[in-house]
């Protein structure tokens, strides 16, 4: 075995050794979040030909208000079905930070496996008045401001202070949607123009329907292990282990009116902590919902200058969150497609990333990196 | 290999029906700048921030924590959400716990909150789902059968649920945090409340509460330094673990579940406790229905099956003159803010620990269990805090 790169964050190796997601759909009306997530289940332990009672611990991301009840991680365990007893825990966050959660749980010397995954059926309710719940409920919440109006204040901002144009967010979005054409787990793909982009409607000005991301049902999860169990179960899936080398997040204040809506500062911090710039990046793979929050992101992170020899990082080769954008899963997809990379040793070292709350208000940013 | 953690600093609001004075980021900042002052530290040296609550349904807001970070100085830090139902309030303190022991962080601030008067938890754990059978009723609803399960396999008397809900009663008379004070509790007053879910009356039944908890967890050096500075000693954390299993499965026993016997089983392992009811000096226990205490001593092992109503009957469990008293707080029979109980236990176990507990305190405590339970008596959260370093 090569030599297993040392972590940042605790002293014992974490790798990504299987991910699985679904098909990202608009509406998955057939199946309900269990029947949903079993599939994804049987995949990504197929990967590495285990069973549930391989996994040591488990974690998991979701949020009640996409189902309209209390308590909807707690139907979703039955996919998995927990006896005997489990330890098992759940963040009402992007399942990336039940990534997070696990990494540091593995820290444990008990603790050699984890199962993470997130899924989200935002076609159930309606988004743009689900998410304005999220704001402040005293002074924001009730002007309901939706997310693409939101999204489109720190657009407009950018605009404002000369640091992009409307065609360099056309110029996101068709890159992203053609890079997805090669993604099967894609919602939206397609090989367009930047000129013909820049023909769609507002939806909300200054950002054009190419701009904006999807409505997507969807879940995804994930097998981690420590060590010599990493290195064997990867060989058992014919990969090699995606090291997390670094992972770290940080937030923002809440009140829009308080940020400089054109930086973020909190990626940056993430970014810096896990190490993002000790070493080249082959591929980073965003959780930019809309467009122009990528340029923000490439920017925190420095991805221009970061790629082998100074070159520019390649950038949401699945087409993130523009291609599909199942919400509390989306993050976590971003870590599964930049670790499959890095699994399958078309990439040296990858970074990725994954938001929560209005505007970028929170972000994480994990490295990856195989062993060579 | 694992670091040491501790409790260095504890702080809770006073918990009431309507907190009308504070919003939502006043209620949890209230508990939090006891915490710190507790322990000696101002927001900025602070490392990260980890909060639990119940269901967001409960208040009406998606991820406060979003809302809530400024309000508790987590700006540029990372704050990190829980929300594992009932239990929450133990696994949040867990996780945090987890981020010292871990290495990641050397001081963590941990907070859990409910502002039951915001919404309607009553309405929120109720709300109709596809393909599922509509409760209607609340959780009391869901647990009077459980409870009467027990006292039809333990030959329990009716009154023992009365006896516990008058004595927890009777210790909330001496916390002053507690929500409920009613100083003419007795078993008449008990008995002839209300019937709400047989044999549940509305007595011994958890209030609605509006509170928040919090607690500053930190590394050993973190705690060297806090007792220096403050002359309070650290809680050490001797043992803790969760354990989950599913809502609905023929297979498992919901008066005793395998979950909480196994998760007690792990705590004690690492604490080195053999016989709880002997190497305990107290305990704190989610209760939030009175016949929950005789169920959660037999599931913890503090006495054989069929025998938990005895040491309720026999008053073992009393501040005054029990062996091994329980829930001395008042327990969540008096104070119910949902995502906060569990933290509520934990804490309250910081505080026995540490000498802090005023007039509720044990006497001489060297060792404590804190435990927490949630959904349908499937996920359980447990510490075993001790006086000495481990």
């Amino acid at each position: 075995m090569p030599p297993t790169p040392t972590p940042r964050l605790g002293t014992r190796p974490v790798a990504v050794v299987s991910f699985a997601q679904t098909d990202n759909l608009r509406r998955e009306s057939h199946r309900n979040e269990v029947e949903t997530l079993m599939p994804v289940f049987a995949d990504v332990f197929g990967n590495v030909g285990i069973t549930k009672d391989d996994i040591d611990f488990i974690c998991s991301g979701s949020t009640d208000y996409l189902v309209g009840g209390p308590f909807s991680f707690v139907s979703a365990l039955d996919a998995i079905g927990v006896w005997p007893p489990r330890r098992e825990s759940h963040v009402e966050m992007d399942a990336a930070w039940a990534l997070y959660e696990a990494v540091v749980a593995l820290q444990d010397d008990d603790v050699d496996t984890a199962l993470v995954y997130g899924f989200g059926k935002s076609s159930l309710g309606q988004l743009d008045k689900i998410m304005a719940l999220q704001l402040d409920p005293y002074v924001l919440a009730p002007l309901w401001p939706d997310p693409v109006s939101l999204a489109a204040l720190q657009a407009r901002a950018l605009l404002d202070a000369g640091l992009a144009t409307e065609d360099d967010f056309a110029a996101v979005a068709a890159r992203s949607r053609k890079a997805a054409l090669a993604n099967p787990k894609a919602q939206v793909a397609y090989d367009r123009s930047v000129a013909d982009l820049l023909a769609d409607d507002y939806v909300v000005a200054p950002l054009r329907k190419h701009a904006v991301p999807p409505i997507t049902d969807g879940a995804a999860a994930m097998v981690l292990a420590v060590g010599d169990r990493a290195w064997e179960w990867a060989e058992r899936a014919g990969v090699q282990p995606a090291w997390i080398t670094g992972i770290d997040h940080r937030v923002e204040t809440h009140s829009l009116g308080a940020r400089d809506l054109t930086v973020s500062p909190s990626t940056r911090k993430a970014g810096d902590v896990a190490g993002v710039a000790d070493g080249p990046v082959d591929v980073a793979e965003l959780h930019a919902p809309f467009a122009p929050q990528e340029l923000i992101l490439a920017d925190a992170l420095g991805l221009d200058a970061l790629g082998r020899d100074g070159s520019a990082v390649d950038v949401n080769p699945s087409g993130g969150p523009l291609a599909a954008n199942p919400l509390m899963a989306g993050g976590l997809i971003r870590i599964g497609e930049a670790a499959s990379r890095i699994m399958n040793r078309t990439a040296g070292r990858a970074v990725a990333h994954a938001t929560s709350g209005p505007a970028l208000q929170q972000n994480l940013v994990a490295v990856l990196e195989g062993a060579s | 290999m694992s670091d040491r953690v501790a409790v260095i600093g504890v702080g809770q609001t006073h918990h009431k029906a309507k907190r009308d004075d504070v919003s939502i980021a006043g209620l949890v900042r209230e508990a939090a700048l006891r915490a710190l002052d507790d322990a000696g530290l101002g927001w900025s040296d602070i490392d990260a921030v980890v909060i639990g609550k119940a269901p967001d349904m409960f208040e009406g807001v998606m991820m406060p924590e979003l809302y809530l970070a400024p309000a508790l100085g987590a700006v540029g830090k990372p704050i990190f959400r829980v929300h594992t139902a009932g239990s929450v309030g133990g696994s949040t303190a867990l996780v945090a716990a987890h981020l010292v022991t871990s290495g990641v962080h050397q001081r963590v601030l941990t907070v859990a909150f409910e502002k039951q008067s915001d919404s309607d938890a009553m309405w929120a754990l109720s709300v109709p789902q596809p393909f599922s059978a509509p409760l209607l009723a609340g959780a009391g609803g869901y647990f009077a059968p459980h409870i009467r399960a027990y006292m039809h396999r333990s030959g329990a008397p009716r009154d023992i649920g009365m006896k516990v809900a008058v004595k927890d009663r009777l210790h909330a008379l001496r916390n002053p945090y507690a929500h409920l004070h009613l100083p003419d509790i007795s078993l008449k007053m008990v008995e002839e409340s209300i019937m709400l879910w047989d044999p549940l009356h509305y007595l011994e039944s958890c209030p609605s509460s509006d509170g928040a908890a919090a607690m500053v967890l930190g590394s050993e050096n973190a705690a060297a330094a806090a007792e220096a500075a403050t002359g309070r000693r650290p809680a050490w954390v001797h043992g803790m673990a969760m354990r989950s299993e599913p809502t609905m499965f023929a297979g498992r026993d919901q008066i005793n579940p395998r979950a909480g016997r196994e998760c007690a089983a792990d705590v004690y392992r690492q604490a080195g406790v053999t016989n709880p009811r002997r190497d305990f000096d107290c305990a704190e226990v989610y209760v939030p229905f009175s016949w929950y205490e005789p169920m959660w001593l037999e599931n913890l092992g503090f006495c054989d099956q069929g025998d938990g109503w005895k040491l309720t009957d026999d008053g073992a469990t009393f501040i005054d003159g029990g062996d091994i008293p329980w829930n001395c707080s008042g327990g969540v029979l008096s104070s119910n803010p949902i995502g906060a109980s569990g933290m509520l236990r934990f804490l309250e176990v910081a505080l026995q620990v540490r000498g802090q507990a005023g007039d509720h305190q044990v006497d001489g405590v060297r060792r404590a269990l804190g435990q927490a339970y949630g959904g349908g008596s499937q996920f359980f959260a447990m510490w075993v805090l001790g006086v000495d370093k481990p």
